[in-house]
């Protein structure tokens, strides 16, 4: 098994931190893995995206130039890295924030409503867990259990009151897909 | 045991691993992208477990001095930075070599000349193994390409700073630092009694006994003749590395036709071009040194008789390629790759490069 | 009466610390390096405290202090004491660390390193030599040098308008909370010598004790840098220097916090 994942959108979206939870999981799941960011002044408001590659073999290059699948927060993003996702992979996108919608048909495209799901949990900073259930649910990488394991590592101790919440944002986004894997 | 297994940063690892190596003192100033080492000993607090010194100074200047000032009494330090930081560092670096001081310097490469920019880079490597300050000194060279090799790297190069009293220098990039992997941590290990130091290290500065002359660091030295032998032994020690920990690692060198040469992580990205050349029935092999000084010429000059071209990869303008060259003594053709500035190659960049020449 | 004859036990009075060793040292006829590096080792002496002491010489004239007083010494790079110091003392705290530095070491290229340390109230002392001038380096001008005073690099006197004004660096650093102890003094007469001597033992004694930084400037003389005779340099300073840097404690709070 390898997946090679890209996440991209705004800066502030919780794309390192959904990136750095999915690793977690692999890690959890027995799974060799990376995470490597874009990082810098993307940070802070620009666009940011990180790449996570998830092998049961040691991984060599932590950086890539095609990806399996592609998860689109935003239309830069979207711009930049459709042409990019290997023919027979996988497109999950918001179309929130999507003003021209992905137009290749040698990949499988997923649009998941994820922001506005995200309106009706209780906390809007979920959002990114909503698209990690609908990736979660498309790509089946690693059980909900893994992810929740995951979370709980990441997440300091003082905000493990909070883990219900993501879960229940997760579980949203799973049921979110469309399209089945 | 599963507890030890831990997903972080290249940067977050070095931390980790600095306090478990029972590291002494620790000297910064932040500096992308290398600012989460200071930033993980602070939340760290190693002060309050095992009594390890962290200290944000003022300026790269100051932190390498506290270094060499530490040092001096036989302790163990160290101090990071990334590339105009590392420049900063130069003057105390060289005193530290003339001092025979065992330290470690960690370089997180950006990509330069000037301010540049905080994307990876290694366009330090003339700086880093040809000395870097003034004087004719070497620093040991360590390159890592995982995370784990940044924790790992950090006990190896004290362990060698320590056995042949130099500084050595952990030549990482952006890359390494910022990426996140799995790593094991080594075991904590409890830091150096005084008595152990004062066995370990004679020389050290620690307030002078009765029973022995003054320890003076010094490296001012205005007889030329003295200042000559000084140089000597230097350099007696730095042949001596160079015969004892000369370091590499080869990848489907067995039967490669194509050979080719990269350090840190765009060896990695190169192994994923290789993977996909091979699959192509393009056979090629990887040299990755991972002592940058010394050099593995002898290593790159065996494999060399069996190739028929050699392509070195890096993020500069071709900097490791004259050593590769000097190893090989014009028998082979030597090509080279690279970006700069902070742009990174991909793997099929690589295997472009690589066919390009395969064409030729 | 031959020498011999005069160096009877009996006769003695007076004599050299053991810690101030037998080689001839470099400084020049009348400077004031001499007098100070004997009160360092006598006080270093008296405390008993060679065993715990780490010195940190500068570079300037005191670049080879080492060679003179036994005890261990680091040789700092220009300006970088008291970093040095600040790294010695904090993975060695029982020791009584401290650096002895010129006014172009402490005050020009090390700025940062004095200003910081003292800020951050390193339990060191600094000894601060300022004669206004370089001295190893030939007599060029020093951020000290006096306004009109002339130097190899001011060959027509100090202008203010091009090299701006004498820096009173220790009052700044009297202005710092990290500083406990703050003195101005000078070794130009027996009694200023008694002042001198008091104030390093202080020195030496809070950075045993944890108060904070101390630092001691000895307004100097530096009669070759100067062209005075000894003697003169020593009237020249009374008279030119101690209107900029008048004598006496800018700050002492380890009365109140002892």
């Amino acid at each position: 098994m390898k997946e090679e994942i890209i996440i991209a959108g705004f800066g502030g979206q919780g794309v390192l931190s959904m990136g750095k939870i999915l690793a977690y999981a692999g890690l959890m799941d027995g799974l060799e893995v990376t995470w490597m960011p874009a990082y810098g002044p993307e940070q802070r408001g620009g666009t940011a995206n990180v790449t996570v590659i998830m092998s049961d073999a040691p991984i060599s290059s932590p950086v890539l130039n095609t990806y399996d699948t592609a998860v689109i927060l935003n239309q830069q993003s979207l711009d930049k890295f459709e042409s990019k996702v290997k023919p027979g992979g996988t497109l999950i996108y918001d179309p929130y924030s999507i003003h021209h919608a992905p137009t290749r048909t040698d990949i499988k495209v997923v649009p998941v409503d994820a922001m506005e799901a995200t309106f009706e949990l209780p906390s809007s900073k979920a959002y990114n867990m909503v698209l990690l259930g609908a990736l979660l649910k498309v790509r089946n990488l690693v059980p909900v259990e893994a992810v929740m394991k995951g979370l709980k590592k990441t997440l300091p101790e003082r905000h493990h009151h909070l883990l219900p919440v993501n879960k229940e944002a997760i579980m949203k986004g799973m049921s979110l897909p469309k399209t089945e894997a | 045991m599963e507890d030890e297994v831990r997903l972080m940063k290249g940067n977050e690892a070095v931390a980790h691993a600095a306090i478990r190596y029972g590291v002494d003192g620790y000297f910064g100033y932040p500096i992308t992208p290398q600012s989460e080492i200071l930033e993980t000993l602070e939340e760290l607090m190693p002060w309050e477990t095992t009594g390890m010194v962290v200290l944000q100074a003022e300026s790269e200047i100051a932190a390498i001095n506290m270094v060499y000032g530490g040092a001096a009494t036989g302790k163990a330090c160290m101090t990071s930075s990334s590339s105009p930081g590392i420049s900063l560092k130069q003057e105390g670096i060289s005193y530290i070599a003339a001092g025979k001081l065992p330290a470690l310097i960690i370089n997180c490469m950006r990509g330069g000349p000037g301010l540049g920019t905080i994307q990876p880079s290694q366009a330090d490597y003339f700086q880093a193994t040809k000395g870097g300050g003034h004087g004719d000194y070497h620093l040991i060279v360590l390159a890592p390409a995982s995370v784990q090799e940044m924790a790992d790297f950090v006990g190896l190069g004290f362990d060698l700073a320590f056995k042949y009293r130099t500084p050595v220098m952990m030549l990482a990039d952006g890359i390494v630092g910022q990426m996140m992997e799995k790593v094991v941590l080594p075991p904590q290990r409890p830091r150096r009694t005084d008595e152990e130091i004062a066995l370990q290290c004679p020389w050290a500065v620690t307030g002078r006994p009765a029973s022995r002359k003054p320890n003076i660091m010094t490296t001012l030295e205005l007889d030329p003749v003295a200042m000559e032998r000084n140089n000597i032994r230097l350099q007696e020690t730095y042949r001596l590395i160079e015969a004892n920990e000369t370091r590499c690692e080869e990848h489907c060198t067995e039967d490669c036709e194509y050979l080719i040469v990269a350090f840190g992580s765009v060896a990695r990205i190169c192994q994923k071009a290789m993977e996909e050349a091979r699959e192509e029935g393009i056979k090629v092999g990887i040299l990755r040194p991972i002592t940058l000084w010394p050099f593995p010429s002898e290593e790159i000059k065996r494999l060399s008789k069996k190739v028929k071209a050699i392509l070195v990869v890096e993020l500069n303008a071709g900097q490791m390629i004259e050593d590769v060259r000097l190893s090989l003594e014009d028998r082979v053709p030597v090509h080279h790759y690279g970006r700069m500035g902070g742009i990174v190659m991909d793997p099929s960049d690589v295997l472009g490069a690589l066919k390009n020449i395969i064409e030729e | 009466m031959t020498p011999e004859e005069i160096k009877q036990a009996a006769n003695i009075v007076e004599c050299k610390p053991r810690l101030l060793n037998d080689n001839t040292m470099h400084y020049c006829p009348g400077c004031s390096h001499g007098v100070v590096h004997k009160l360092v080792a006598e006080v270093i002496e008296e405390m008993g405290a060679e065993h715990i002491a780490i010195a940190i010489a500068p570079v300037g004239c005191a670049v080879m202090a080492y060679n003179y007083i036994d005890i261990d010494w680091i040789e700092a790079a220009h300006g970088r004491a008291p970093a040095i110091a600040t790294a010695a003392k904090r993975l060695n705290p029982s020791r009584l660390v401290f650096t002895y530095q010129g006014d172009g070491d402490l005050a020009a290229i090390g700025t940062a390193e004095t200003i910081h340390a003292a800020n951050r109230g390193e339990n060191i002392a600094i000894i601060f030599i300022n004669n206004g001038i370089y001295g190893m380096t030939g007599g060029q001008m020093a951020p000290t040098t006096l306004e009109g005073q002339v130097t190899s690099t001011t060959p027509y006197g100090r202008r203010v308008e091009l090299n701006g004004y004498p820096l009173r660096i220790t009052d700044i650093l009297a202005g710092l909370d990290g500083t406990c102890y703050v003195t101005r003094q000078s070794v130009h007469t027996a009694p200023a010598v008694r002042k001198a001597k008091k104030a390093i033992r202080k020195a030496f004694e809070n950075s045993m004790t944890g108060l904070g930084t101390s630092v001691v400037e000895i307004v100097s003389t530096c009669s070759s840098g100067w062209k005075l005779s000894p003697a003169k340099a020593n009237v020249w300073m009374v008279e030119h220097m101690f209107e900029k840097y008048p004598i006496g404690d800018l700050k002492d709070t380890t009365v109140s916090k002892a």
